[in-house]
């Protein structure tokens, strides 16, 4: 009998012990990022997070975030102005609209698009996607609204609406499918009500299904978010790489760079233990703004779904 | 409210006519992706491109070195992510397991780039002392654990109390019950978890750009610089010569081919788990 105990109670405290696993990476990257980033932090403070300079010449050292961080805000919005409504508009397809037989397909694709690596998605975009974009968007744009700043300076095709599209791309699989669970969460007896009360289907999607989920949709769009904000290697093939003042983002048809892509091209390089400060100070930047939005996103989202059918809110 | 009858069908058609169309805007990267691979990489593949190594033109060190770094990994991985899944399905009731649960959620959704600093950090400066398949291997068992523990979670909550009742009944442990009976239950949903898990860092390119940095030649030990695919793939493109980047679709071709199969796979099996 003791050793029936004994044997349970190990087995029990080993599996609590690997279940930690998670927390240590977690710690671990916390403490790997905050001690790399204290020379720059002691140096530069609070200039770190608002210079534009990345300038790493001895004597003249000077490395700031700011460009990046902006970088990155524009990037991910665009990301969420293009990828949001076009998942949406799966989601509700695949929920209210598609019949059956075409619904198993589509869903299965939709999966797929998320299963491509995301280095493949930048080859794409460096070869294919950078071309469409220049001949079909920035070309007649910047002919036609070339005076608006935003749309000011010689499209290329690698800059930060380039960057922007591929990560609306990217993010329509987790967006889509998980507003598609909390679509199919909203109880039937609501669409049945409405359609009672003679409401056509788009009218019951709109007033009704929609704002039943809304919580649960913001939370599919934050957690969309923090893919975008995170994304590394498509962003970094298609973004044009700018470092320092030029990095600041004025027009879209400009060369910009993200915190991500900040890091995948320098991070390696970095000669000085200053500079390779600054890129961990970079990556503490990157996660701490991605932390929060993946625990809001956590926080949302698994409420909704927790209660499934049940009321919201 | 206003709105005459024939209006308001008409905007259902068009809102249905626009859902329609976001779906065939979100296939068509797909299809191109898939398309372009499929042309500018297979005019590469021949038994010399797969084999020779990076002087002579071939991805044979970029092939091999991602076989080692999902070995690597899921020896790692696979063992932590499936206990801790069994910790959170089995012994999931208390408070430290719901505060790991969501830990674990957070660390799945982590920007992978980190990832690869952490690692580099630790085992390239740490422990080897250069750029290897072991902190590679450690950079994508930090994505891979959180993968394999969810997904061993949610399969052990499918295998119904009655079994693990039926097995206590006849006189087993309750170690012995998960092991014995738990886990050979919920067998296909690890498996499936497992592969998902491989096809996802088979793909990963950031955290190993910080930890294994690439290399022209085959495997030279646990502690010298690797090569493996996606790797390939990025490093080619940002050449200039237009024979370099024709080997960087080619390598692509390759990783989409055992990325897809593996998707494949996992849909194939969990279909059939379905219809039992």
């Amino acid at each position: 009998m003791r050793i029936s105990v004994t044997g349970d109670a190990i087995f029990k405290v080993a599996a609590g012990v690997l279940v930690a696993s998670a927390a240590v990476i977690l710690f671990a990257t916390l403490y790997v990022l905050s001690t790399g980033s204290t020379i720059v932090l002691q140096r530069f403070g609070l200039g770190f997070f608002t210079g534009i300079n990345w300038n790493p010449v001895e004597g003249r050292e000077s490395f700031g975030v700011l460009p990046y961080m902006l970088g990155t805000l524009v990037t991910s919005s665009i990301a969420l102005l293009i990828g949001v409504p076009l998942s949406l508009g799966i989601a509700i397809f695949l929920v209210e609209m598609a019949p059956k037989v075409i619904r198993v397909p589509v869903s299965y694709l939709i999966e797929l698009l998320a299963a491509v690596p995301s280095v493949i998605f930048g080859l794409w975009g460096l070869f294919v996607l950078r071309f469409w974009v220049l001949n079909y968007i920035e070309t007649p744009l910047s002919a036609s609204l070339g005076g608006i700043p935003i749309f000011s300076g010689t499209p290329f095709g690698l800059d930060l609406l380039t960057a922007g599209i591929i990560l609306a791309i990217m993010i329509i699989p987790t967006v889509a499918s998980v507003s598609r669970e909390v679509i199919s969460a909203v109880p039937n007896s609501i669409r049945e009500a409405a359609y009672g009360i003679g409401a056509t289907k788009w009218e019951v999607i709109r007033h009704w299904v929609l704002s039943y989920g809304r919580s649960g949709i913001l939370g599919a769009i934050i957690l969309g978010l923090g893919r975008a904000i995170g994304e590394t290697m498509a962003v970094t093939m298609v973004i044009g790489n700018a470092v320092g003042p030029t990095a600041m983002p004025t027009s879209l048809f400009q060369p910009g760079q993200t915190l991500p892509s900040l890091i995948a091209n320098g991070f390696l390089e970095a000669p000085t233990p200053l500079e390779k400060s600054a890129y961990m100070g970079a990556g503490l930047v990157l996660l701490l703004i991605s932390l929060l939005i993946n625990i809001i996103a956590h926080v949302m989202v698994s409420r909704i779904l927790k209660i499934k059918g049940g009321a919201v809110e | 409210m206003l709105s005459s009858y024939r209006f308001r069908r008409f905007k259902d058609k068009i809102a249905y006519v626009l859902c329609l169309l976001c779906v065939i805007i979100a296939i068509i990267p797909l299809a191109s992706i898939i398309f372009e691979v499929i042309a500018r990489g297979a005019p590469q593949l021949s038994l010399h491109f797969l084999t020779a190594n990076g002087l002579e033109g071939g991805i044979g060190p970029a092939i091999q070195g991602t076989l080692i770094l999902i070995g690597l990994t899921s020896l790692i991985g696979v063992p932590i992510g499936i206990m801790s899944g069994v910790y959170l399905a089995e012994f999931g009731g208390n408070k430290y397991a719901s505060v790991m649960r969501t830990i674990n959620d957070i660390l799945t959704e982590f920007p992978s780039i980190v990832v690869g600093i952490t690692a580099f950090s630790i085992v390239v400066v740490g422990i080897t002392g250069s750029f290897s398949p072991l902190a590679g291997a450690a950079a994508l068992s930090f994505i891979m654990i959180p993968i394999v523990a969810r997904t061993t979670e949610e399969s052990l909550k499918l295998v119904p109390t009655s079994v693990r009742e039926a097995a206590l009944a006849l006189g087993l442990h309750h170690w012995k019950t998960i092991i014995r009976v738990v886990l050979p239950a919920a067998g296909q949903g690890l498996v499936t978890g497992t592969l998902l898990a491989i096809a996802r860092i088979a793909g990963e390119t950031a955290p190993i750009l910080l930890t294994i940095m690439g290399n022209t030649y085959f495997f030279q030990g646990f502690n010298q610089p690797m090569d493996a695919l996606p790797l390939r793939v990025f490093l080619n493109s940002r050449q200039p010569s237009v024979a370099v980047q024709a080997q960087a679709w080619g390598a692509a071709l390759v990783l989409i081919l055992i990325v897809l199969t593996l998707n494949v796979c996992v849909r194939i099996a969990s279909r059939r788990q379905f219809r039992k």
